[in-house]
């Protein structure tokens, strides 16, 4: 078989690795990686509560990823999903803690998720427009700006928008507020799992759209896979980094729809718990391509999940091993088969 | 004394890459004190045959002998401690360092932390290069050199590793006509010392110039070994591939109409850069092929940036052009192909195409604004299907994949043919600017590129053509300008190119005073 017939396979191949390695971390901490196996399955997909749960972690790492992959795609790193979706949570939990108490969920929601999509989309566009302008490189700029919105977001919490006490904002108003998987299918999961969800579907469906069929996407792809053919073509390249990066922003941002308007209605430290680096890893797996993100996605969702639920067994830092592992290998093992077989 | 025993003798060489056999059953031989041509079309395997021979690739099977012992090189290393020297189409200097620097790199004799003895090295090395008529400065660092003595610099290297057989890899691509002239001196001195040279090219006119003798390659397969004396260039073009080949361009004369393009003392200097462009002036009629001739780097990048819009937007630029009347200095290029420039830019894999692009999408890039191709949303897939099939019969691109392979998988010849084919296309064209259109590209190809562009000036374009081979401008051009330093030296009118053209030689040289 030739190389090109191999490419599809080398993710499930490192997934493989992976999964293999991850068996034996967990029986070298003495426990039988079958067994463990076993209790994440039941445990995630055995019930409806735990489908909901994958679900719901799966939807915030759809839009995370999107995030990432779109950047990807005019060869841009953002490594600041983390931060876009930080912004995108507090101006959501701000902007549906001010509307007004009687609000129609037909203005509240589409306003609340605006407010969190501009919010990651500016965040993003600062790293873009370094890059425009100065040449700074993004991957440096979106982790500084990740630190920057860690601040930003902890102290205007603590400081001025905490409820006394607490550690999270005041909730929402019910008119921003996303109904439950439960409450629109007439389910009884109790599980986390909201409309967002089939947000983040659509999303990824319009990202799959954008790049396959219009022309915005063509000239996307263009100025990443060739800036100097693209310019030379007529294409804005500086344009399409904006562009690709705002969108990525805002989408990493709308995950604050899932978090926020969606389930826990407020804002709180540490409400993002690092979805948006692992939106990193969803991304890669998927090779950018947003339409395997929704897979790649349910993986890691699973996973975080799935460790969770086995927490009693395995202990939660094991499992961060077996996680990491599993992006490691992700991410090697292309480059590993690019070095070997490209000249 | 016995028969000497040959520098090289290759037998039966055969390597492979995946399906594709890059060399097929090779067999040659280089003879002591001579120069041996390698001629071929691009992707003949040429280079895979040399890289073979200088030990970075391991041919599947067959054996080489170097001075009558057998040989196996794992790497380059081995190869040069057995006298075999490669001077590549792309230098391997190290910029920052010294011409000394350079040429002892990998051979230090000092102990790793012991101070090298710089003096006596570039006592050694001025020695060497006196020798053989390649003065260089051992101090001067590699930067501040021109790219002639930069393939000086390169050839002293091997001569101070004591190779006995050097190979050279399209060594003129960079050199301007009295450069070449010069280093065909130097090969020469070198062969009459006993060493040995593989000349790698594709230049037939270089082959008889300076070699002995010439082997063809077409296909990965040796297509014969002939002593120069009885080669000409139809013989050897047919040797290349593998039928006769019309060498000589049919131009007839056509009468131009007004002006279409008019240049007006332009002046550029970018930032930090001495100026490239000194009130350089012409213009280009309607129905004419204004040829520019001249070596790299005399303004040639720098002009081509200003009619396309893709200069440096810091530089300072004064003096105008104009097509048709409009002002085309300050436009962006999707503006200015709107008005109806097409251009065909000299690294076409760098700026002409997306290799990891399929054929349509390539055909679309840079038309993708044209309202033909839009369709309901995104573009009118149908009718780019269609256009695809039509172009790539009528141009005659070929392609080992089916469907929409991406363009990488083609030769440089069909990359260069589709191209040509999306610029010339272009609704409302009324100027074509040519860089280098055939640079690179098979002589089968050449043949249809030439007579494209001779059927576009037909049609009543506006043709500007650069390009560093003056047989070429010399068969297409119906006017011809000699750019040397930013600035039109000498202008050759319709007439004197007309007759030039009819000379059997003697005018390549007559332009080549106007542009050193």
């Amino acid at each position: 078989m030739s190389r090109k017939n191999l490419q599809p396979f080398i993710p499930l191949f490192s997934l493989l690795v992976a999964l293999v390695a991850g068996g034996m971390i967990i029986a070298a901490t003495g426990k039988s990686p079958a067994e463990v196996c076993v209790r994440m399955i039941r445990s995630t997909f055995g019930s409806g509560y735990g489908m909901g749960q994958v679900l719901f972690r799966t939807t915030t790492l759809v839009l995370a990823g999107l995030g990432v992959a779109i950047p990807f795609k005019v060869r841009l790193f953002n490594v600041g999903a983390e931060g876009q979706l930080l912004m995108g949570s507090f101006a959501a939990a701000l902007c549906g803690m001010l509307l007004p108490q009687a609000v129609n969920p037909a203005i509240g929601v589409p306003a609340t998720l605006f407010a969190a999509m501009a919010a990651g989309s500016i965040w993003a566009s600062a790293a873009a427009w370094l890059k425009i302008r100065y040449g700074v490189n993004e991957v440096i700029s979106t982790i500084m700006l990740n630190f920057v919105a860690q601040g930003i977001t902890g102290f205007l919490l603590t400081s001025r928008f905490a409820v006394p006490s607490t550690v999270h904002t005041p909730a929402i108003v019910p008119g921003s507020m996303l109904p439950g998987l439960d409450a629109l299918f007439g389910l009884s999961w109790h599980s986390p799992a909201n409309l967002a969800t089939l947000i983040a579907l659509g999303a990824s469906a319009a990202a799959t759209l954008l790049l396959s069929r219009t022309r915005y996407g063509y000239t996307m792809k263009a100025a990443g896979l060739s800036p100097e053919a693209a310019r030379h073509a007529g294409i804005d390249t500086d344009g399409r980094i904006l562009g690709a990066m705002a969108m990525g922003g805002a989408l990493a941002g709308l995950g604050a729809g899932n978090l926020v308007l969606g389930y826990k209605h407020w804002f709180e430290a540490g409400l993002t718990s690092g979805i948006g680096f692992m939106g990193i890893a969803v991304a890669l797996l998927a090779g950018a391509h947003p339409a395997w993100i929704l897979l790649s996605a349910l993986l890691f969702g699973w996973l975080d999940f799935g460790g969770l639920a086995v927490n009693t067994m395995v202990p939660k830092e094991v499992f961060m091993i077996v996680q990491a592992v599993t992006i490691l290998a992700i991410i090697s093992f292309p480059a590993m088969f690019r070095t070997r077989f490209l000249k | 004394m016995a028969i000497p025993f040959p520098a090289v003798r290759l037998s039966g060489i055969t390597k492979s890459f995946g399906e594709f056999k890059a060399n097929d059953d090779v067999s040659l031989t280089i003879a002591k004190g001579t120069i041996h041509a390698l001629a071929g079309e691009n992707g003949a395997g040429k280079s895979t045959l040399s890289n073979i021979i200088y030990g970075l690739l391991r041919p599947d099977s067959g054996s080489i002998e170097v001075d009558g012992r057998p040989m196996s090189f794992a790497s380059p290393r081995q190869a040069i401690a057995a006298g075999i020297g490669m001077v590549h189409q792309h230098f391997m200097l190290v910029p920052t360092l010294t011409v000394t620097e350079n040429i002892t790199l990998g051979g230090e004799e000092a102990a790793l932390f012991q101070p090298m003895p710089m003096r006596r090295l570039e006592r050694e090395i001025l020695e060497l290069s006196k020798q053989h008529g390649m003065e260089v400065d051992p101090r001067a660092t590699i930067s501040s050199l021109s790219v002639g003595e930069q393939q000086r610099v390169e050839i002293l290297k091997l001569l101070y590793r004591k190779a006995r057989l050097l190979i050279l890899d399209e060594p003129t691509a960079v050199l301007s006509p009295p450069e070449t002239e010069r280093l065909f001196l130097t090969l020469r001195s070198l062969v009459s010392e006993g060493r040995s040279v593989m000349l790698i090219t594709h230049k037939l006119g270089e082959v008889l110039a300076v070699s002995d003798s010439v082997s063809v390659m077409r296909r990965g397969r040796l297509a014969g070994t002939i002593p120069t004396a009885s080669a000409t260039k139809e013989k050897l073009a047919q040797m290349m591939v593998g039928r006769d080949v019309l060498l000589k361009t049919v131009n007839p004369p056509q009468q131009p109409g007004e002006p279409v393009l008019s240049i007006d003392r332009l002046d550029y200097s970018a930032p930090g850069i001495a100026r490239r462009l000194r009130g350089l002036t012409l213009n280009v009629r309607a129905g004419e092929i204004y040829g520019i001739a001249g070596v790299e780097g005399n303004g040639q990048s720098e002009l081509i940036s200003l009619i396309w819009g893709t200069w440096n937007r810091r530089a300072r630029v004064s003096g105008n052009i104009e097509l048709d009347g409009r002002r085309l200095l300050g436009l962006h290029p999707s503006e200015i192909a709107e008005i109806g420039v097409s251009m065909i830019p000299e690294d076409r894999l760098r700026f002409a195409v997306i290799p990891q692009f399929g054929i349509e999408e390539n055909l679309l890039l840079g038309r993708h604004r044209e309202q033909g191709y839009h369709g309901l949303i995104g573009f009118d897939r149908k009718r780019l299907h269609r256009d695809m099939e039509r172009i790539t019969g009528e141009y005659d691109i070929r392609c080992s994949l089916p469907g929409n392979p991406p363009v990488a998988s083609l030769s440089g010849g069909n990359q260069q043919k589709l191209v040509l084919a999306r610029e010339m296309e272009r609704p409302g064209i009324r100027l074509l600017v040519l860089a280098h259109p055939t640079r690179g590209v098979d002589i089968g190809a050449i043949e249809l590129i030439h007579a494209r562009i001779l059927e576009a000036r037909k049609k009543g374009l506006a043709i500007l053509l650069f390009s560093s081979e003056l047989e070429e401008l010399i068969a297409l051009s119906t006017r011809i300008g000699c750019l040397f330093n930013g600035v039109i030296t000498h202008e050759f009118s319709e007439e004197e190119v007309r007759e030039g053209r009819a000379e059997a030689s003697g005018f390549d040289q007559e332009i080549g005073l106007h542009i050193t």
